[in-house]
């Protein structure tokens, strides 16, 4: 007969595997990584560029050059640039990030000869034209007015600008800024930004000589670095004195919270430590923060914390929207569960919980050969190899109640955290 | 191509398995047979709530997700109008706890007070910060009661208002579990690291002892055809006016899908599509517009929705809808743009392989609609529509009288302030 109150044999989580990339610098001084790995003929290609040092006179030249490369080259206009792409099934994104901007193709290895030509242009010969411009600053404007009727969005925005002052980190660009964009501006920063010395390459799917070959060929070659290297440093982040910002919203039926700390990065021996100690915190279904404030309180849908690995700092916070009239309450069980960790050792059932899902998670995140890319590129932006993950695993697994209590007690203190309330509090 | 086997068990469980031994995971995913379509009108939102407390602890194991997350492994579900789907990722070493938690689940619940009070809570505040605290955010509760009067599809899957999810009883859980929940219902997939042999074994071990419950047989009023323009306003605290207008289209398994989804991509998919091309770039009418189908099992939505410029009337936005429409009516799709959407759906379908959820969803789905095979024929579907037979779909549907348009107008807003306390 058999048992359903016992739970089944489980066994450790081992043989992490992880698919190291080939490297090929090209003459040019752009470095190629490739991922060879996968059943499908298909590949995904990033073109990765550092964002250039922030101005605060133009705060958006980063964002906006990056978002306009598909509208329009020396040859290509905006429609022609998109009539190749989706015409070969290709899908090509654009995208900021706080640290690089980056080109992302996703093509059917069979299109590559078609779609490629395209991306070399667009990160080669970008013109901005004046019309797109202001078709852009229109809808970017009508899209925030959107934004900032969000609780959540507006929590962030202030949330980011304490912590990070006058910073690509601490953006919250307003309508005038969009206003501000010139032409003239924006081909100044695509040509120091966007040349192959400060280009990373990161290739992965099924790939054979010939897919390398017309990479290499059309990325090594007719594209030259211009006599200006691109100047990536970053001001130092200034952090706001005021820790507390209360936005009001009297119709608000929830209210946006966001509650955080700048911390240590990923290069920091901590780093892994700290994963597992935000984890239990608020990084999982399981959590504190979600046993407490969703599954025993009721007060929100949902409840998380999450820690970032930047560049130039990391930051630990904590966010969530919750019914108005138990804000305040939600808040102070937010900061006893802090409390808790620098008071009380995590009991060993829990920890051994934590160990496991996060192992899981580990090669649950291993998905596919894009998978692979992505963490590979998650050490390489921090300077690290790929030591770190088997320092990270031996970290989960042997990291004792005790060394997270002094780790919360080293990195976490509730009063010295910013804090953001969006609509009644 | 996503190759599996396939077998029932005698309880009426349909099993399929999918091995793909590139990865050293696994997926089971659950699909039950069960919607909001198949709600009470006086209990809406009840499927949605119900799949809540589908984690609240089963008959035998008092936490579902605590002993998953020992094991290193991670789950979620969601409920749309026709479905209920549960998934669970985790090591393939540690596949029977999968099978153990999920077939207890599946064999009776706890029907514990706590949890239900509890997720009532969480679902009242899911329901407020999806639906009623975002700027458009009613727009499903508004507009699915236009374009349907008679099939279940009026309500939204969160449901009609917060007053059902606050009176649900634990009575009406223990009802709808036992008329939905069983394996009759229910179709499992397992995918990953994974052979079919010793899935069969699990899957008699774990899922053969339970009963096979009542079969629930499905009898909804079905939507008349409409034949009538239906227009409503709504003044609003959204930031820009929105135009939204719904057209009655064919179902998932109905003839005309393929062309209409297809149609629905000429119009808009990628940047080369028609509706952003013409209206936010040519005639720059728009700040962003989009079109889509629902995809329902029945009668389904097919939807244009944008947002003007300011300087643009609500009457001229419409006009400029119905423009770029009616030239799908007048003239067939040149050549090159069929072949257009017709490769980047090819694509999709291929870069969805990359996905072992995606692979295993997809399969529990097909299988639903008949037969699992169907996911291997999906492209040939597409392929072999042809241009008329898109402009035949665009004249059936693209009627005025067929349609329902939703417009928000902006209430002017006050300047927001910062305060610092």
């Amino acid at each position: 007969m058999l048992d359903r109150t016992l739970a089944p044999n489980f066994g450790a989580i081992e043989h992490i595997k992880l698919v190291e990339p080939e490297h090929i610098k090209l003459p040019n001084g752009c470095s190629l990584y490739y991922f060879n790995s996968g059943e499908q003929d298909l590949v995904r290609i990033e073109w990765v560029f550092g964002n250039l040092r922030f101005n605060p006179d133009k705060p958006l030249l980063n964002s906006a050059v990056v978002t306009m490369l598909t509208e329009g080259t020396g040859s290509l206009s905006a429609s022609q640039i998109a009539d190749k792409v989706d015409f070969y099934g290709a899908f090509l994104q654009a995208e900021y990030g706080f640290d690089h901007s980056v080109v992302t193709l996703y093509s059917l290895s069979k299109h590559l000869e078609n779609t490629l030509p395209v991306i070399k242009d667009i990160i080669t010969d970008s013109v901005f034209p004046e019309s797109e411009l202001q078709t852009y600053v229109r809808n970017q404007q009508q899209k925030l007015q959107v934004s900032l009727q969000k609780n959540d969005v507006l929590a962030r925005r202030a949330f980011n600008k304490a912590m990070n002052g006058d910073s690509l980190y601490g953006l919250a660009a307003d309508a005038t800024d969009f206003q501000q964009l010139q032409r003239a501006d924006m081909l100044a920063h695509f040509k120091q930004m966007y040349q192959p010395s400060n280009c990373t390459i990161f290739l992965a799917g099924k790939i054979d000589e010939e897919i390398l070959k017309l990479i290499t060929d059309t990325f090594g070659k007719n594209w030259q670095n211009g006599p200006e290297t691109a100047d990536t440093t970053q001001p130092a982040l200034k952090q706001a004195d005021e820790h507390f910002y209360y936005i009001e919203k009297p119709d608000a039926i929830q209210s946006a919270i966001r509650i955080g700390t700048r911390i240590i990065n990923r290069s920091h021996p901590d780093f892994p430590a700290l994963q597992v100690l935000n984890t239990i915190l608020g990084g999982y279904f399981g959590s504190r923060l979600m046993a407490n404030i969703r599954e025993d309180k009721g007060y929100t849908y949902g409840i998380g914390s999450g820690v970032s690995s930047l560049k130039h700092g990391g930051a630990l916070f904590i966010a969530t929207e919750v019914g108005a009239d138990v804000c305040r309450d939600a808040v102070s069980e937010i900061e006893k569960e802090i409390n808790r960790l620098k008071t009380e050792l995590v009991p060993q059932d829990e920890l051994e919980l934590v160990r496991n899902y996060m192992l899981g998670s580990l090669l649950g995140s291993l998905e596919n050969v894009f998978s692979h890319a992505d963490k590979f590129k998650n050490v390489y932006f921090s300077e690290l190899d790929y030591t770190y993950y088997d320092r990270y695993t031996s970290i989960i697994k042997a990291v004792t109640a005790q060394d997270l209590m002094d780790l919360a007690n080293k990195y976490l203190d509730f009063d010295k955290m910013y804090k953001v309330i969006v609509g009644k509090y | 191509m996503v190759k599996f086997n396939r077998f029932t068990l005698n309880n009426g469980l349909r099993v399929l398995v999918h091995e793909d031994n590139t990865t050293p995971m696994a997926v089971v995913n659950i699909l039950y047979d069960v919607g909001a379509r198949d709600e009470d009108e006086s209990q809406t939102g009840f499927a949605h709530l119900f799949e809540h407390l589908m984690f609240g602890g089963s008959v035998n194991i008092p936490t579902y997700d605590e002993p998953l997350q020992r094991v290193g492994g991670e789950n979620n579900a969601f409920t749309s109008n026709d479905i209920t789907n549960y998934y669970v990722t985790l090591p393939a070493v540690n596949l029977e706890t999968a099978f153990w938690l999920e077939s207890d689940r599946m064999l009776s619940l706890a029907f514990s007070e706590k949890s239900l009070e509890v997720q009532r809570n969480v679902v009242m505040e899911e329901f407020k910060q999806r639906y009623l605290n975002q700027p458009y955010g009613d727009v499903w509760l508004r507009l699915r009661p236009m374009v349907y009067k008679q099939h279940p599809y009026r309500w939204a899957t969160i449901g009609k208002e917060l007053s059902h999810i606050e009176n649900a009883h634990i009575d009406d859980v223990k009802a709808f579990f036992k008329k939905h929940y069983n394996p009759q219902n229910a179709i499992m997939v397992v995918g990953g690291d994974v052979k079919a042999e010793d899935i069969k074994v699990l899957a008699e071990k774990w899922f053969g002892p339970i009963p096979a419950g009542e079969k629930y047989v499905r009898n909804l009023p079905q939507e008349p055809e409409q034949h009538e323009e239906r227009h409503e306003s709504v003044t609003a605290k959204v930031p820009l006016n929105d135009v939204y207008i719904a057209f009655q289209a064919p179902g998932r398994m109905e003839d005309g899908y393929y062309a209409v989804d297809l149609m629905g991509d000429v119009l808009s998919r990628g940047n080369s599509s028609r509706l952003y091309r013409s209206l936010v770039k040519d005639q720059q009418l728009f700040s962003e517009i989009h079109a889509y189908m629902t995809g329902s099992f029945d009668t389904g939505m097919f939807v244009v929705e944008g947002k003007p410029l300011e300087t643009v009337s609500i009457e001229q936005a419409e006009a400029a809808i119905w423009q770029q429409l009616e030239l799908l009516k007048q003239a067939d799709v040149p050549a090159d743009e069929l072949t257009k959407v017709k490769n980047k759906t090819e694509s999709t379908l291929m870069f969805s392989e990359m996905s072992l959820l995606d692979k295993a969803m997809n399969l529990a789905y097909y299988e639903l609609l008949g037969d699992a095979e169907l996911l291997n024929s999906e492209a040939d579907n597409y392929l072999k529509i042809t241009a008329a037979q898109i402009r035949e779909q665009a004249n059936r549907i693209f009627r005025k009288d067929n349609s329902s348009t939703l417009i928000y107008l902006a209430e002017q807003n006050a300047a927001e302030e910062i305060e610092t306390e």
